[in-house]
């Protein structure tokens, strides 16, 4: 098949001179000069090969464009600033690690959910006939249904995923309108506390039950933890009372000072709703690049010689050990392949995200799967559609450490495709 | 088994040896284990089957409940809705939600994106069937696949700071934010796929075809645009109404370069908003949850999913059922 343009164009090129020959002897010299200069439908094909030509230059050249423009402008900002800072408002200590980070955490949960899911959807597409009218009905209205995902705009998923995971549809939220209402929601893995500062200068905390308690007055004799998480007696004082001279202040507070409610989550926090976070991005993002792990996946399971499962069926096999023990392993470098293209596709994609994660000020990794985050498409969108020169520089370096990322993932992809591809028949 | 292991020489035949033995240990299950198995794993990939119906489902929902949600604000009307051309959902002066705006919009920089990718993509895609050696196929092939996976944002950015002033230059009429650069780098950004697309159509027309034109006495042009390319017009229509349907659904280039100004205007020098340009602007800016300008967005995109999916829907009917079998 791709030898094929090669060899019609020797063929042609063998009969080609030939012909006008032809027309020569039976014509005369004179008419035999005009046919072969001036044949019309020659110097049509010159024409349009020229064309061809100018058009696939088109193509290199506006390749060239694009990493040149980006390269001369970001170079010069690509330091380890860029890698070690956050996004500083000053362009020149700014950084992308939180959006790294984010991105990191995004496209692995994203990875471990679809990968599973999008695999098993083209085995069963490939491997496993439909029995009945309403098998043969059903498997068509999936593969129609996953064609047809593969073409609805990103963005339309980032919609999706705004009310069907960041909101759940408003399920968690009949005390209150607003989903982000912390009395609303579902919560595993978190510890409120109140707290005063004391007239030393100290955090003291108190620990609550849950968000929607009232605030806490201080009263004489109650238990509190300092910052360090030990338990004490912090002294009350009545208003207007004189501070003690001779004791430290650091557990003395006055019985109308003022608490603010603050929250420890530890690294196992979850709540439903899911919220503006990671695993909302994840689960919106396994939403879009389903379909491509579908469809390239059931094309490295169609390249499987049917001989083989055909041998295997033959020893006694069941459709589950045919699939396990021989048409997936002979699958394999093609999926990868699919599925590290998918990824890449996964870090690249911004619509979505901004849809769920909105523009934040984010200054360090998430700590926990429902923590605010960003990736880093979305932090270079931001520096793009920022006024200032140097932030455009700045997202110019950002860019070629997205591109340096993403085309090693397609030479890893390639690499696979060439190292793990034995010929199977 | 023994003896065929003392014979495995080669670690493909350790691995075949392998393989083998597993298949024997499983025959040592009771039969009734190994059916409930079958069972248990084809229940789950159905499942799995059937979470992709589920998505389209969840998406049709979403979609049209927020919609009837959004419509039955006072403020909203059919005829406003259907009927206007002026769109200003947020605050400041009256309310309008004329989605025409945001359509000739989405229309304009996707004439203008498909101007460049569809004749450009089909003549790259003739050239690299047709006419190319081996070695520039080799070279333009990854070049395309690269240009493919450059992300969005990417072309964004290349659109705001080379195309734009490079427009300038050329003509100072030109605003900041333009319809021309927005729609070139969407072009741009399409012309992979026309072009692999159309390529695979024009590569599956059977060899006899070409081979019989030549025979004729067809030069290379000739095969090309009067054989190859009616025979593969099925696919390469096809391929032009996905393309479509990405133009109009790409969001990225269109918020970061052709402004956000909506407004029904055919000059490609002013600033438009496309439907995914709306919906980039309400999500980066703070705009409360449950106002009728959150539900707008709902609302344009359930109108953005109906054109994509029905773009999608007869790009492949087309390629089904008007394929011309040569076999």
């Amino acid at each position: 098949m791709a030898n094929m343009p090669d060899s019609s164009r020797q063929f042609a090129a063998d009969t080609l001179p030939a012909a006008p020959g032809n027309d020569a002897s039976t014509r005369g010299p004179l008419e035999s000069v005009e046919l072969l200069s001036g044949n019309p439908r020659r110097r049509r094909d010159r024409r349009f090969r020229w064309l061809c030509i100018a058009t696939a230059t088109l193509s290199v050249l506006i390749l060239i464009g694009l990493l040149g423009s980006i390269l001369i402008q970001g170079l010069p900002h690509f330091t380890w600033t860029l890698i070690t800072s956050g996004p500083e408002p000053d362009p020149h200590q700014a950084g992308i690690r939180p959006a790294i980070f984010g991105t990191l955490w995004v496209c692995l949960i994203c990875g471990l959910l679809t990968l599973p899911i999008g695999i098993a959807t083209a085995i069963l597409l490939e491997e496993y006939q439909p029995k009945n009218r309403i098998g043969r009905f059903l498997y068509g209205l999936i593969q129609l249904n996953i064609t047809n995902l593969a073409g609805v705009p990103s963005v339309v998923y980032g919609l999706l995923g705004l009310t069907a995971f960041v909101s759940m549809f408003g399920l968690f939220s009949s005390t209150s309108q607003d989903p982000e209402a912390p009395s609303s929601r579902y919560e595993i893995g978190v510890q409120y506390f109140d707290q005063f500062f004391s007239e030393g200068e100290r955090a003291i905390l108190i620990p609550i039950d849950s968000a929607a308690a009232p605030m806490t007055q201080p009263v004489a004799g109650m238990t509190a933890l300092n910052f360090y998480g030990e338990e004490i007696r912090p002294t009350v004082l009545a208003p207007g009372q004189p501070l003690p001279t001779n004791e430290s202040l650091q557990y003395t507070l006055y019985a109308d000072a003022e608490a603010g409610r603050i929250t420890h989550k530890a690294w196992y926090y979850f709540s439903l709703p899911l919220g503006r976070g990671v695993l909302a991005g994840a689960l919106t993002l396994m939403l879009v690049i389903l379909p491509v792990v579908i469809i390239s996946s059931q094309e490295a399971l169609r390249a499987v010689p049917s001989s083989l499962r055909a041998g295997a069926l033959g020893l006694g096999a069941t459709p589950w050990q045919v699939v396990w023990n021989v048409t997936l392993p002979s699958a394999m470098p093609g999926i990868l392949t699919g599925a590290i293209l998918a990824m890449s596709r996964a870090i690249g994609e911004t619509a979505p995200i901004l849809i769920i994660a909105g523009i934040v000020y984010i200054s360090r990794a998430p700590q926990h799967l429902m923590d605010d985050f960003t990736v880093m498409p979305l932090q270079l969108f931001n520096w793009i559609s920022r006024p200032q020169e140097d932030f455009h520089s700045l997202a110019a370096a950002g860019i070629i450490l997205l591109l340096g990322i993403l085309l090693s993932f397609n030479a890893v992809a390639v690499l696979i495709r060439q190292k793990l591809h034995k010929p199977l028949s | 088994m023994n003896a065929a292991g003392g014979l495995a020489a080669s670690p493909a035949r350790a691995d075949l040896d392998e393989r083998v033995s597993t298949l024997l240990r499983g025959e040592h299950r009771p039969l009734a284990l190994v059916r409930a198995r079958e069972v248990v794993i084809y229940a789950l990939l159905l499942l799995c089957g059937l979470f992709s119906l589920l998505v389209t489902v969840a998406i049709v929902y979403v979609l049209a409940a927020e919609t009837v949600t959004f419509f039955r604000f006072d403020e909203v009307t059919f005829s406003n809705f259907f009927g206007s051309t002026r769109w200003n959902p947020l605050l400041g002066g009256e309310k309008s939600f004329g989605i025409w705006a945001l359509i000739s919009g989405t229309m304009l920089i996707t004439v203008i994106a498909m101007a460049i990718a569809l004749p450009l993509g089909l003549i790259t895609a003739v050239y690299l069937s047709e006419y190319a050696p081996k070695r520039v196929r080799n070279i333009l092939k990854p070049i395309l696949e690269v240009l493919a996976g450059v992300p969005t944002v990417v072309y964004g950015f290349f659109a705001l700071m080379t195309i734009t002033p490079v427009l300038q230059w050329l003509h100072s009429g030109f605003s900041v934010y333009n319809a021309a650069s927005a729609g070139i780098a969407v072009g741009i950004l399409c012309l992979p796929t026309v072009c692999s697309l159309a390529e695979d159509a024009l590569q599956a027309v059977p060899r006899a075809l070409r081979d019989g034109a030549y025979g004729l006495g067809s030069t290379r042009f000739d095969v090309s645009v009067k054989v190859v390319v009616p025979a593969a017009l099925s696919g390469i229509i096809s391929a032009f109404l996905l393309a479509i349907a990405r133009a109009v659904g790409e969001t990225m280039v269109v918020a970061l370069a052709a402004g956000s100004l909506p407004q029904a205007t055919i000059d490609p020098r002013e600033q438009v908003q496309t439907m995914t340009g709306f919906m980039v602007q309400m999500a980066t800016g703070d705009v409360s949850n449950y106002g009728t300008e959150y539900y707008s967005m709902y609302a344009v995109a359930a109108t953005l999913f109906v054109m994509t999916m029905s773009l999608t829907l007869i790009g492949n009917l087309v390629r089904r059922r008007f394929r011309e079998a040569y076999e």
